[in-house]
């Protein structure tokens, strides 16, 4: 009986052991394998760890990944469809019982360390849904064309974090009268593997830091942050450009001048203090640091390209978000601007965490359209048809979100 | 054992190798045209590639070398080995730029990144990148680009 059990056992691995062959051939991964056996592209071994295959992927070093808009449709943006924007290399071997994070600078009292288990059990935990965007978003649209990642739409997400607020954490360490700016460490690497330099080394104006939505977080959606997002500890900053929000954090420095650490200076995450001509060279000292993410909004429902009857009346939504206090209107238009209507808007939680909006639209006549969409912040500020200022690193483009419709007869 | 016995069980065992020899056939078939599939054009209506150029079929297609995404004109070779020793072919097939733009990128690799100088090969890289690697103008907005459209019926939700 045991002979027989071990043989069917030897035959059983031996099958498994050609199937994980199989699925790994060269040739298979070429043609369209997904037409065949949908889902099969799980299987496959250059998926971003902890991600879905379903992300566009813009560079894979460092890697870059976005998220298509139709799969944003929901309050919270899952763990494994969040985008990815890395600038160096993430960390492989991650102690999180022992992850320490140190905070120093010039304008602490005194430097302090703590453990990821020491933050978890002094300071209030808190939840918050936070809407994180990469500043060159929609860079892909600039023309001249701007040098970077050429992000489409989806380099954008609303999770609920869990970590501390910042402003507890700095009460405890002891903050100088004179402090500016908070700055981040992490423990990625430079691409050049270089240990001496850091791949990016951000952060935000004290006041920022000390903002009720300022979070130093170790939970995504209720589960640990994925490693690309940061495992086992970020910082989460709304309404600035997501390359504030630092990942793998392991230092903080408060300031007495505006952190100068790796892509604060420069032309990184600086757009020209002044507008500029489209092409135009800028120097550096004329380049200023983006402190705000302006008011956007994306269609996440239908998937662009839907073929509709004229008789059925079509459901739309999607998310608005910016970082002044909140949305106050969005509006959408089937004809290029003519007409603009208003959609139901819907409140968020906290500040920061983006709003749903929905309508259902009716079409006077067969055709393709194009649903545009527009949002309006308490500001006053609104999205523009074409492209906002031109500046040489293809930021904080806002322009509306559109997708295209098809409507027959019946 | 009965000779009926030994009947039914001879029947048995010539119904399971027939069907053994059935599903090995099939299996052997489906494999055959997975291979044959996979050399088979990707896009639909490009011209048939045959299993002669296989070679070509592995390495170049349609003027792209196709494990880096690059175009494989000239001065590809140079620039694969200079620019893929430290990043994606990505970061070069996504962005478009005039020579003077590569030029600054290479400055600011060489300023910000540890890129050495490239010698004589920089000018025949940055004239393969202002080659095959362009601004194309798109205007203040550029359209929807309704060829990359995937058009499908939506089942209403309600």
């Amino acid at each position: 009986m045991k002979n027989k059990s071990s043989r069917r056992q030897f035959i059983l691995k031996a099958c498994l052991l050609h199937l994980v062959y199989f699925l790994d051939m060269p040739w298979l991964k070429r043609m369209k394998a997904e037409k065949y056996f949908p889902g099969w592209k799980k299987f496959q071994n250059n998926v971003i760890p902890g991600k879905s295959s379903d992300l566009i992927v813009l560079n894979d070093r460092p890697l870059n990944a976005e998220t298509p808009p139709h799969l944003l449709d929901g309050d919270l943006t899952p763990n494994e469809l969040f985008f990815v924007r890395n600038n160096g290399i993430p960390p492989t071997t991650i102690d999180k019982e022992n992850w320490i994070v140190e905070i120093s600078g010039e304008s602490v009292i005194e430097s302090k360390k703590y453990t990821l288990i020491e933050l978890q059990q002094k300071f209030p935990k808190v939840t918050l849904p936070i809407t994180l965007e990469c500043g060159g978003n929609g860079r892909s649209e600039f023309n001249p064309p701007a040098k970077g990642n050429q992000w489409k739409v989806g380099a954008v997400g609303c999770a609920a974090w869990t970590g501390i607020r910042l402003r507890d954490l700095l009460e405890d360490v002891g903050i100088k009268q004179d402090a500016v700016y908070l700055g981040y460490y992490g423990k990625d690497q430079h691409l050049s593997g270089d240990p001496n330099k850091n791949s990016i080394s951000r952060g935000v104006p004290i006041e920022k830091a000390m903002e009720n939505e300022s979070l130093l977080a170790w939970s995504m959606n209720g589960k640990d942050l994925p490693l690309m997002n940061g495992y086992p500890l970020r910082l989460v900053f709304g309404g600035y450009p997501a390359s504030a929000s630092g990942k793998w954090v392991h230092k903080i420095v408060i300031r007495n001048r505006i952190h100068d650490g790796a892509k604060m200076e420069g032309q990184s995450y600086r757009v020209p203090c002044n507008p500029v001509a489209p092409g135009s060279k800028v120097a550096e000292e004329d380049m200023c640091i983006i402190e705000k993410m302006p008011v956007k909004s994306l269609i996440t429902y239908p998937k662009s390209g839907a073929t509709i009857l004229l008789k059925q009346k079509l459901p739309v939504r999607g998310y608005a978000w910016t970082a002044a206090r909140n949305i106050q209107k969005v509006e959408y238009s089937i004809d290029f601007g003519q007409t603009w209507i208003l959609a139901k808007l819907f409140p968020a939680e906290n500040r920061y965490a983006w709003q749903k909006f929905s309508t259902r639209i009716s079409f006077p006549k067969k055709g393709y359209y194009e649903i545009w969409a527009r949002a309006t912040d308490s500001d006053g500020l609104s999205q523009p048809m074409l492209l906002p200022g031109w500046n040489p690193k293809g930021y904080l483009n806002n322009a509306c979100h559109r997708i295209a419709i098809k409507v027959v007869n019946g | 054992m009965t000779n009926q016995d030994s009947i039914t069980l001879l029947k048995k065992i010539r119904t399971r190798i027939v069907w053994i020899k059935v599903s090995f056939t099939a299996l052997l078939l489906i494999l055959v045209f997975l291979v044959v599939e996979s050399y088979l054009p990707y896009e639909p209506g490009t011209p048939h590639t045959t299993l002669k150029n296989k070679e070509n079929t592995f390495e170049i297609q349609n003027g792209i070398h196709i494990p880096t995404g690059l175009n494989a004109g000239s001065g590809f070779e140079t620039t694969k080995s200079v620019c893929l020793a430290c990043h994606s072919a990505k970061l070069i097939t996504q962005n478009r730029a005039t020579a003077e733009g590569w030029k600054e990128m290479i400055v600011w690799m060489q300023e910000t990144q540890g890129l050495p100088d490239l010698g004589d090969k920089e000018e025949e890289i940055i004239n393969y990148l202002a080659t095959y690697y362009a601004p194309i103008k798109s205007g203040r907005r550029p359209l929807l680009d309704t060829s990359e459209i995937e058009w499908y019926t939506l089942n209403m939700e309600e």
